[in-house]
């Protein structure tokens, strides 16, 4: 009869939903933690850039923050492509840039008022529009623009660089030689793109005036489109594309042989990159009211990479918060000790790559695994390693 | 006629300065695997060694001519120290030392920048320099004949040291197999110092030539270091011979493009075509057949 009981008290408590879910490990604190702790520093950052800052910081710090928004939304791409994907991106200055100069062609286009040229292209032309100006009149046309086109050129060249296998260090120097040309074909064409002056003095943003509200607004939405962004890549990472992803980074053979197409799980990687890096040049030249060759060249793409060096390539958050870090020691550092600045960022990328390759995020573990650990096997509990034992000293 | 001998000339000079500037690239890629991405500021170092060794022995036609072992030593040192230093650490994570090196030429940039300003300074050619040669109708300088003749001089030594000496047939062996070659008792780590050595001594000899062409500059680095890798890229990593085809077919192709439409069109259509090159050849000109997966 006590068996009996027994086993009906099992089934009793294994009926029961909420004792299993307690009992079950998939549902310890550690892996629910482990799971949703992602969305829970995304919780926290969303705060702190859209109820925090906007109450507490002057509206000059606020647009500044506003421009270390946009990059780390660059940034977080970047953390997608090379972190998770092993693709070294050095130029995303081109795709920043694309957003950005879209976005300035609008906004210079509205300044300029309806059947007006720029008064750039009177200056240094001959006063005549190119035609691909004309589209850009339209607002509409212009959002969409600015997703449809990089995703576009990414995906040509991704097209045509990774699916021929090209990868590694030959991509990495392809992308920076994108950037190269890029800058040099804006700078070289200062009659359609304002050559090495970029696009600047606009005057609204898509029909508001550029005042003070106008720019909190502008503000509030690089940073939302930055808590977007990882919430996307938050979703990607736990999903069977993350992790094909992070497989095809780690052993791209083993992919190819389990009958995967690599390059394809990479061009989506490369494409998403660029889409967002584009978004946060979008953001970016409303917000500083200028873009010219410089905010896209290759030593821009570059600045990028520092961040997300920095914060750590592989993590959700790294490279969002260090694209942050390094906008802000840029423009404090620049502004006591310009020269200093250059010598920080070099410091900083050799100091990273050669002590600290999983970036800050990666330093917990690093100094985690400088404590004595106890070995897996003390960690069940005492009866199992008893047991253990046991069937050790049989 | 003018129109198609004078890009001809000028482009061969441009390519051999890029077949100096990836020379060594290509030596130090193939053999290690290494991007070193400081490469040009090697380059840039080169010039301001010919710039000091003429402020040393000013007036004397020589200076040119000293500067050359000079600039090799040195870039060649700088080279080794960055090896000794950081490299060696990273030889199992390329794409992390490509980004330690792009820290460590944004640092020999400003350093260059401090040092010697940022407008950089001029590098007088000795006379015998300075005249011209007529070719078909067009005076063609002495200098980028002397560049032509350096270059070509030094694949000529490269290659011959590569094929004839013991050294070079380490560094063969190395290249081909480095554990086999390990377990025939070539000790690769001193090969792979010694390569380093060499290739950046040669980015040194390449800035001897820039410097007589365009002075020194603290960004003449950053100018040179893009189109560079693109020869590498296009001739095969680790081929001297594809090196120097794809040195002189960039730059004669990019002057004929310069003449037809501008400096800036030239570049980017230089990069599509390379990009377009990798759609048929994706390891370059020549590669070593491998068994290893693509």
């Amino acid at each position: 009869m006590t068996t009996d009981s027994g086993a009906i008290s099992d089934v009793a408590e294994t009926s029961t939903p909420m004792s299993r879910a307690w009992r079950d490990p998939r549902f310890s604190p550690a892996n629910l933690f482990r799971s949703y702790g992602g969305l829970i520093a995304i919780a926290l950052l969303a705060y702190a850039l859209l109820v925090w800052a906007p109450g507490e910081l002057t509206p000059f710090r606020l647009g500044n923050l506003g421009k270390y928004c946009c990059w780390a939304i660059a940034a977080v791409g970047i953390g997608l492509a090379w972190g998770r994907g092993g693709m070294l991106v050095m130029g995303q200055g081109v795709f920043f840039g694309l957003g950005g100069y879209i976005m300035a062609m609008h906004m210079k286009l509205e300044a300029t008022g309806p059947g007006e040229v720029p008064d750039f292209m009177s200056l240094y032309g001959d006063g005549t529009m190119p035609f691909w100006w004309e589209p850009f009149r339209n607002g509409a046309f212009t959002m969409v623009a600015i997703i449809v086109l990089p995703a576009l050129i990414s995906f040509l060249l991704g097209y045509a660089i990774l699916k021929r296998g090209v990868k590694g260090a030959y991509f990495a120097i392809l992308t920076q030689a994108l950037a190269v040309a890029f800058s040099t074909l804006l700078i070289a064409t200062i009659k359609q793109t304002g050559g090495f002056n970029g696009l600047n003095s606009f005057s609204s943003f898509f029909g508001q005036k550029l005042n003070k509200s106008t720019k909190q607004d502008i503000y509030l939405m690089a940073a939302g489109a930055l808590i977007i962004c990882l919430l996307i890549v938050w979703q990607l990472y736990r999903s069977r594309f993350g992790e094909l992803l992070v497989a095809t980074r780690d052993a791209e053979a083993r992919v190819r042989f389990l009958g995967y197409d690599p390059a394809n799980t990479k061009l989506i990687a490369f494409v998403l990159a660029a889409v967002m890096a584009s978004v946060g040049g979008a953001l970016f030249t409303p917000l500083v009211g200028i873009i010219s060759p410089s905010n896209v060249d290759a030593a821009a793409s570059i600045m990028l990479l520092a961040g997300v060096a920095l914060g750590g390539r592989s993590t959700l958050m790294g490279p969002a918060l260090g694209a942050i870090a390094v906008g802000y020691g840029q423009s404090t550092l620049s502004e006591t000790y310009p020269t200093s600045w250059t010598y920080f960022q070099g410091a900083l990328f050799i100091v990273v790559m050669l002590f600290l390759p999983g970036g800050l995020a990666s330093l917990w573990t690093k100094l985690k695994g400088l404590m004595p650990t106890r070995s897996p096997l003390d960690r069940r509990p005492v009866s199992a390693a008893l047991a253990v034992g046991a069937e050790a000293a049989k | 006629m003018d129109a198609l001998t004078t890009p001809l000339l000028t482009g061969s000079a441009t390519g051999a300065i890029l077949l100096m500037a990836a020379l060594g690239l290509t030596l130090t890629f193939g053999q290690m695997g290494v991007i070193n991405m400081a490469h040009g500021e090697f380059l840039m170092a080169g010039a301001y060694a010919t710039y000091l060794t003429q402020q040393v022995i000013s007036g004397s036609g020589l200076s040119v001519l000293v500067a050359i072992p000079v600039a090799f030593l040195v870039t060649g040192l700088l080279g080794l120290l960055l090896e000794m230093s950081t490299i060696r650490w990273m030889y199992r994570r390329p794409l992390d030392t490509l980004l330690v090196t792009v820290g460590v030429s944004l640092v020999l940039q400003q350093l260059a920048r401090d040092l010697f300003g940022a407008q950089g300074d001029p590098v007088t050619p000795p006379s015998w320099m300075r005249g011209s040669i007529e070719v078909a109708g067009y005076a063609w300088p002495h200098r980028q004949l002397f560049t032509i003749v350096l270059a070509l001089a030094a694949v000529a030594l490269l290659h011959a040291g590569l094929k004839r000496t013991s050294f070079g047939r380490r560094v063969r062996a190395t290249v081909q197999n480095r554990e086999l070659a390990e377990t025939l008792g070539v000790t690769t780590r001193a090969v792979d110092r010694s390569t380093f050595f060499i290739g950046s001594g040669l980015a040194g000899v390449g800035g001897v030539a820039i410097s007589l062409i365009s002075g020194t500059n603290p960004t003449l680095g950053t100018t040179y270091i893009i189109p560079a890798f693109l020869v590498v890229v296009a001739g095969g990593v680790g081929q001297v011979k594809g090196t120097v085809i794809a040195a002189f077919a960039i730059g004669i192709a990019t002057a004929f493009l310069t003449d037809w439409t501008s400096g800036s069109m030239a570049q980017v259509i230089s990069f599509i075509a390379v990009v377009l090159f990798l759609q048929i050849r994706p390891q370059g000109l020549f590669t070593v057949r491998t068994r290893a997966l693509a």
